[in-house]
């Protein structure tokens, strides 16, 4: 569409079609005084303060009236001057005078409009009322409400709607005494999830976070939690972290974080960082130089070259780490045993996509979700442990997409869902065959989709057979009208995405759960188009990337396998050494070879496997058993206290690199402030100890020179290089210099050698431990959104573990009632491999027969009750299912530390 | 030529002023014999049926005619006719605005699929304006027909009827009405065999004056929070749940059936003609409700022509000031419109009438009468309490300014007033509102009107009251912070 022309205060202006005249003299420098727009969210033209005066209409409010070809403004008139005077002045003698002493002192919008229109300190203060007394809330940890400050402009309340879609507060009472409120008064007592995405939009003091200093200068970076990856800008002053804000221009996150990525960096500068290496001496770890650790650990590693040795990599290292840590395992000490815990979390989706898609990670973009008109959501708790993908969830339905939620727990997902399956856990198979059929018979599928560009449609539809919908209903738990309900919805609605996370993956048949969601969106003809695709959520900040840097058994570097001479070849050239050629031990079977005693030594980087494995006693007699463990971290972890060799690492937030997130974005991440002590960044480590091994291609002075050496061997990374990830990273496949990167997977050709994807047939098979009359309950795991993984950084975030710092387990209220537990009572969950004792929560977001765990929790390790039994193909252990039984504890019910009132923040939170 | 129609002995209690909803004389009317008045050539319309025993039932309704119109439009007149037939007579809304009622619903898409909606507005929240009650009470029959006509015309297959909470015998009425009318045939599908279906509802407010805006009220039926929304778009084009709405007083409704029973020519013949020299005024045409209360002696609701002047209201039909004391002011259509003084009382109670007098409008056509020994500094902190309290809190000058205009007039009530206070007050009331474009509805000049009407009619009073209070101050000008609430009795 053409753009607009219109002149404002004599100078011609030039927008485009849409624009509101505020946006229009705002683009063009032109400031009219608004207190209640924001750029953000829709015009609602209550503040009055934008007036301004339109050739032949006269007073019109800038923010609401669209620009309009020929149009001539005036943004000043006598007129103009005198309501705006009126209504800036009651606004103003109500609220408090004191900005010198203001939080938003110099930012406050308030402030700036008086300044602009000018206030006449007689009048002024003739007009003044000293009174307004209201109490503050500041019950959230973050953040303080006062009400006395507030202007009632309503961004906060438009914001936590339309973009937060949490809706924990509104506007209560009316005239002068009208004010912003949650439901219950008290912020905490909401379904309020702290994003603080309010905060930042407040124009005055009225909400501020608790915290806050202006910093000396930012760093543009990547968030360290989960695999959002949202960019953000960490504000530094004094060589540390006083402020966290989004980056408005990024195209993950438009700006927008949740509350670990906006108040969750504490854990950076606590007190607890390790600061020097440690060494086993008597039985305890004490401090020693980096010189002499290093040493020790070469000499070690030297004794037990070859499949006696194993490494364990993380996702919470870069790319370049990550790289070299393969590297490091791979060429020097010359096995391929090395894995990472995404082996937990998403081995299931790049087997089980690789096989039929040829690539295993999300097809789409996040952006691209808020396009989709129907979103099919399994198996993902996407407000908790995506928050920020899971507004643009939001922003679909607001747009009027469809929403089909199906998990096993009522989740907060659910108030914007279409359709709610409250699916049994472990019948994904069930539920996604038996969507299939519906599709199937009633020939709703996209038949030109499938004879272009698949095979093995008729295997797989013969194999539907084996899904009577009686059947499937009984496995299922869901209603059949609601199965035929999704399916006629998913297949209806083009184009259709599928988001889904751990709920498909950790369980035994893992792999078949990802195959079912493939053959659905392949069925559908979904694949290959905006706002369609499959899309599996990550879930740390660089499990992608760690993927993508081979920090796997079976392939190097941009999943080229191990197993082809060629492959190896290359490598073999490139790095200078002979390559092992058969596929090592995946995460979970080496803490069995570890017991047998095949695997003697590891060197475990930022993991936590004795909270975060499977049957964690059993990884905990494993590696107890190890002639050498070192451990590198950030914190002395549950894990580190059991090592020889503790090396200290850096954070995210104190060295270069770069993390690819979950939409396969290589984003950079960027030092902000110095290491703690003596900590070094782990790719510097872990050449040292190359070095010292006497291996050559170890000496990098920078990450950026690793990144070179990546894109040259990695052909999905070979066009990646530092200066153009700038300013807004590159998704992969990006093969050369001049490719802009692939958005969406698989628009032309799937990545398989003859480009069609492959339709499966599956069989149902039940998760392998389900209740008995010995463990009469399912135990399933989910996670929090105030805390991540197992805790080693959020738990060290003082608010946090005020929104969240107890394990609870989660029960509906009639096994509770038919157990008479109360809420609040300890109790110990016992299943035939270890015992937690937790304090219960009562709540009907579980379904009968189901309780749940999270895992954040070192105090109860939920990970010592879930069954190791493992996906044939993935080798994922079914931590979504196990069966346990509960025994009260004697004595009276204690309420909870942190109990909530309402259970409104069950959902929100978890 | 006018009549008296129906007038209600009154019962003398001092400071009935105010209450928003003439609670104590609709009860007076209910329990006044029509005694002995005398008759006049002008033919009751809208009250014709007001009096008579029973007249809140179906049975009594048909006995004088009821529904015979809505029989005959259904089966005589398609609705594009009767639209015409409505914009044709110039009826102009009685809620408030005037505005014409034909224009209204032709802003309605052409050929809408559907659903449109219709909303009667019976929220009747105006201080001093209690005359749909009467009509809803004794003749809930009526106003349905109305409605159902009106639906009829503007392709509405649902019509809200809001009623606001203080109006129980309304409810139960209008709600007796609606079922009686269903299972007659009047409501419900295909009605009286016509092919047109039409579903009414009641809803009943929760205490708020807001929810009587046009936007508010639909806002309100949604459920949410009465917050009137910004126009355009007007209700015509997006109204209730985003479809084409309209909404019309009680009054309204009613006087478009008695358009269709008795004709355009009618109508016309009652009320004050169109000005010749001005080609956009409709005229005011037809019969209007008013009601009368304050110092006078028969305080009630009449009807009368449009354009009747104030005096004969207030001298004729309401036996005058009471007490044998002189007038001071009145408050020509409700608390919004202000005030005129004794000497303006000649002012024709038509839509223009009282503009000329510097009033908002004829607003609710409903008389507030003050005698000569009512303080306007008492009237004008009364008012502003009202729409301080009323304020839906959205839009900064309205939130700010009443509630500010009301912590002046406590300092003035409280003996700390200056002189300089009268002209801040003034500056308030001159810039929210409407009409100087800074708020979104309409309360906001509701609430000036009686600030700046007051003050300039009344200014030596408003001075004198000053002087004599604040002996001390009341030349001061200094700054002086406003005072704390708390340290005035409310
Ligand atoms: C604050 C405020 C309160 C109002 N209250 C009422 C009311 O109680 N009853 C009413 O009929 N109109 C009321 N109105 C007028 C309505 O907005 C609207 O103009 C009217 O219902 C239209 O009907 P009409 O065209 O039949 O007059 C109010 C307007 C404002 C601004
Ligand atoms: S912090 Fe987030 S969820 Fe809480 S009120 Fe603000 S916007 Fe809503
Ligand atoms: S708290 Fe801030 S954003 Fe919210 S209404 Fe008040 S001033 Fe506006
Ligand atoms: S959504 Fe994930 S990446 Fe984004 S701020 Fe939250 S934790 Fe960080
Ligand atoms: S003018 Fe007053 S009542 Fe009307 S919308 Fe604005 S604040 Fe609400
Ligand atoms: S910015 Fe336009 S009314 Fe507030």
């Amino acid at each position: 569409m053409a753009d607009l022309r219109l002149t404002i205060d004599g100078r011609q202006v030039v927008v485009a079609q849409g624009a509101t005249i505020l946006e229009a003299a705002l683009d063009a420098g032109i400031y009219i005084p608004h207190l209640c727009h924001h750029p953000d969210l829709k015009p609602v033209g209550i503040c009055r303060l934008c007036m301004v005066e339109v050739a032949g209409r006269g007073m019109t409010l800038a923010c609401l009236a669209p620009a309009e070809d020929g149009m001539v403004v005036k943004t000043e008139s006598q007129q103009i001057d005198k309501v705006r005077r009126v209504a800036l002045e009651l606004l103003l003698v109500n609220h408090p005078g004191d900005c010198l002493t203001c939080a938003k002192n110099n930012r406050c919008q308030l402030q700036r409009i008086a300044a602009y229109v000018g206030v006449s300190p007689q009048r002024f203060a003739r007009l003044r009322r000293t009174e307004k007394t209201l109490p503050p809330d500041d019950s959230n940890p973050f953040f303080l409400f006062d009400p006395n400050q507030c202007v009632l402009c309503g961004i906060c309340i438009r914001t936590c709607d339309e973009i937060v879609g949490a809706n924990a507060i509104d506007f209560a009472f009316r005239g002068f005494q009208t004010m912003v409120s949650t439901l219950s008064g008290r912020w905490v007592e909401s379904s309020c999830v702290s994003c603080g995405e309010c905060v930042v939009r407040c124009p005055v003091a009225a909400l501020v976070p608790k915290r806050y200093q202006q910093p000396q200068h930012e760093v543009q970076t990547v968030c360290p939690y989960c695999g959002v990856g949202c960019t953000i800008y960490v504000g530094i002053r004094g060589g540390r972290i006083v402020a966290v804000g989004g980056d408005r221009q990024s195209p993950v996150n438009q700006g927008r974080l949740c509350v670990k990525g906006r108040f969750g960096h504490d854990f950076v500068h606590h007190p607890d960082r390790l600061t020097t290496p440690l060494v086993r001496r008597d039985g305890q770890l004490v401090p020693v130089a980096w010189d002499e650790a290093l040493e020790l650990v070469a000499r070690q590693f030297d004794q037990y070259r070859g499949d006696a040795f194993a490494a364990m990599s993380s996702a919470r290292c870069t790319n370049e780490e990550n790289y070299l840590m393969q590297k490091l395992v791979r060429a020097v000490l010359g096995t391929n045993n090395i894995d990472h815990c995404a082996r937990l979390c998403h081995s299931p989706s790049v087997a089980g996509l690789a096989r039929t898609l040829g690539s295993g990670a999300m097809t789409n973009t996040i952006q691209d979700i808020a396009q989709s008109r129907c979103i099919f959501a399994i198996g993902t708790n996407t407000t908790a442990a995506h928050p920020v993908l899971a507004l643009k969830v939001v922003e679909a339905v607001r747009r009027g997409a469809k929403l089909i939620v199906a998990n096993p727990k009522h989740i907060d997902l659910d108030r914007h869902a279409t359709l709610r399956l409250q699916h049994q856990p472990g019948s994904d198979v069930a539920l996604l065959m038996g969507m299939a059929r519906v599709i199937a018979e009633e020939r709703l599928y996209d038949a030109e989709f499938i004879a272009r560009r698949t095979v093995d449609f008729d295997a797989f539809r013969a194999s539907l057979e084996r899904f009577p919908l009686e059947f499937v209903e009984q496995a299922t738990g869901v209603p059949r009208q609601h199965i035929v309900e999704a399916a006629r919805m998913f297949a209806n609605h083009k184009p259709a995405s599928i988001l889904y996370a751990m709920g498909i993956t950790q369980h035994t048949h893992g792999t078949d759960n990802v195959l079912a969601i493939s053959n659905l969106a392949l069925l559908t003809g979904n694949l290959g188009i905006p706002g369609g695709g499959i899309n599996p959520l990550r879930g740390q900040g660089n499990v992608q990337g760690a993927c993508d840097m081979g920090a796997l058994p079976n392939v190097l570097p941009g999943y080229q396998r191990v197993d082809d001479p060629q492959i190896r070849s290359k490598f073999e050239a490139v790095w200078g050494c002979t390559l092992p050629p058969g596929p090592g031990l995946a995460l979970t079977e080496m803490f069995d070879a570890m017991l047998r005693g095949q695997i003697k030594a590891v060197y475990l980087m930022g993991e936590n496997p004795l909270l975060s494995e499977a049957d964690a006693q059993h990884a905990e007699r494993a590696l107890r058993q190890l002639d050498f463990l070192v451990v590198q971290d950030i914190f002395l972890t549950e894990t580190a206290r059991l090592a020889h060799v503790v090396l200290p690492a850096a954070s995210s937030a104190e060295k270069d690199g770069t993390f690819t997130n979950t939409e396969r974005r290589v984003q950079r991440v960027r030092k902000a402030v110095d290491p703690p002590g003596e900590a070094k960044p782990d790719w510097w480590i872990i050449c040292q100890i190359a070095q010292r091994l006497g291996a050559s291609g170890f000496s990098f002075s920078h990450p950026q020179e690793i990144m070179s050496e990546i894109a040259s061997l990695t052909p999905i990374y070979g066009g990646m290089a530092y200066q153009r990830l700038e300013p807004q990273g590159l998704q992969w496949p990006c093969p050369s210099m001049d490719h802009p990167g692939t958005p969406i997977l698989h628009t032309q050709r799937f990545a398989t050698p003859d480009g069609k994807a492959r339709f499966v047939p599956l069989d149902y098979k039940p998760p392998a431990e389900l209740p008995d009359d010995e463990y009469p309950l399912l135990l399933t795991t989910d996670r929090s959104l105030y805390q991540y993984h197992t805790g080693t950084m959020t738990r060290r975030v003082e608010g946090l573990e005020v929104l969240d710092g107890q394990e609870r387990l989660c029960i509906n209220p009639h096994d509770a009632a038919a157990m008479q537990l109360a809420d609040g009572q300890q109790v110990i969950v016992r299943s035939r491999r270890g015992r937690v004792m937790v304090r219960v929560k009562v709540t009907s977001s579980c379904q009968p027969g189901v309780v749940s765990l999270t895992f954040h929790f070192a105090e109860t390790p939920t990970n010592v009750l879930t069954h190791a039994a493992l996906d044939p193909v993935a080798k994922i252990p079914e931590t979504k299912v196990c069966a346990v039984r509960i025994e009260p504890l004697d004595g009276p019910p204690q309420p909870g530390l942190h109990q909530q009132i309402t259970d409104t923040t069950s959902c929100a939170g978890r | 030529m006018t009549v008296y129609i129906a007038a209600i002995p009154a019962r003398r209690r001092e400071r009935c002023l105010l209450r928003a909803s003439g609670e104590g004389i609709a009860r007076r009317f209910r329990s006044a014999a029509l005694s002995g008045l005398p008759t006049m050539p002008y033919q009751n319309v809208l009250l014709a049926n007001v009096g008579k025993p029973n007249s809140h039932t179906l049975a009594a309704y048909l006995a004088s005619g009821g529904y015979s119109t809505l029989r005959k439009v259904l089966k005589e007149k398609s609705p594009q006719e009767v639209v015409e037939i409505v914009r044709a007579s110039n009826l102009r809304g009685r809620g408030g605005a005037g505005f014409p009622t034909g224009l209204k619903w032709s802003f309605l898409p052409d050929k809408h699929p559907g659903p449109i909606y219709f909303c009667v507005n019976a929220d009747e929240s105006e201080p001093g304006t209690f005359v749909n009650r009467v009509q809803m009470e004794h003749d809930p029959h009526q106003v349905l027909e109305g409605t159902i006509i009106s639906c009829y015309a503007t392709g509405a297959s649902r019509a809200y009827i809001y009623i606001r909470y203080e109006y129980p015998l309304c409810w139960k009425r209008m709600q007796a009405a609606i079922d009686e009318a269903r299972a007659a045939g009047y409501l419900g599908r295909n009605i009286l065999g016509s092919g047109f279906s039409l579903e009414v509802y009641l809803h009943r407010g929760a205490g708020a004056y807001i929810c009587g805006e046009e936007t508010g009220l639909i806002e309100s039926i949604e459920g949410r929070r009465a917050w009137p929304r910004i126009k355009p778009p007007f209700p015509a084009v997006e109204g209730l749940f985003r479809k084409p709405t309209v909404v019309n007083n009680v009054e309204t409704v009613a006087c478009v059936k008695h358009i269709l029973e008795r004709g355009v020519a009618w109508f016309k013949s009652i009320g004050t003609p169109a000005d010749p020299n001005d080609p956009r005024d409709p005229g005011s045409y037809g019969p209007k409700l008013f009601g009368i209360s304050g110092h006078v002696n028969r305080p009630g609701c009449y009807e009368a022509p449009l354009g009747i002047s104030c005096r004969e209201l207030i001298e004729r039909f309401a036996g005058g000031v009471w007490k044998g004391r002189k007038l001071k002011a009145v408050v020509p259509g409700g608390l919004s419109t202000g005030v005129i003084t004794a000497e303006e009382i000649d002012t024709p109670m038509d839509f223009s009438g009282p503009l000329r007098v510097g009033c908002l409008g004829l607003g609710t056509g409903c008389l507030i009468v003050l005698d000569e020994t009512y303080s306007m500094v008492d009237f004008l902190y009364n008012s502003c309490r009202f729409f301080a309290h009323e304020s839906c809190g959205q839009c900064t000058p309205c939130r700010e300014g009443t509630h500010w205009a009301l912590q002046m007039l406590r300092r003035i009530k409280a003996g700390r007033g200056r002189i300089k206070d009268l002209d801040l007050l003034l500056e308030i009331g001159d810039t929210i509102g409407i009409l100087p474009g800074t708020t979104i509805c309409g309360l906001a000049d509701g609430a000036a009107w009686p600030i700046k009407t007051a003050i300039r009619k009344f200014r030596q009073e408003f001075e004198d009251y000053i002087k004599h209070t604040n002996v001390a101050g009341w030349m001061e000008t200094q700054p002086v912070p406003a005072l704390e609430q708390s340290a005035v009795a409310h």
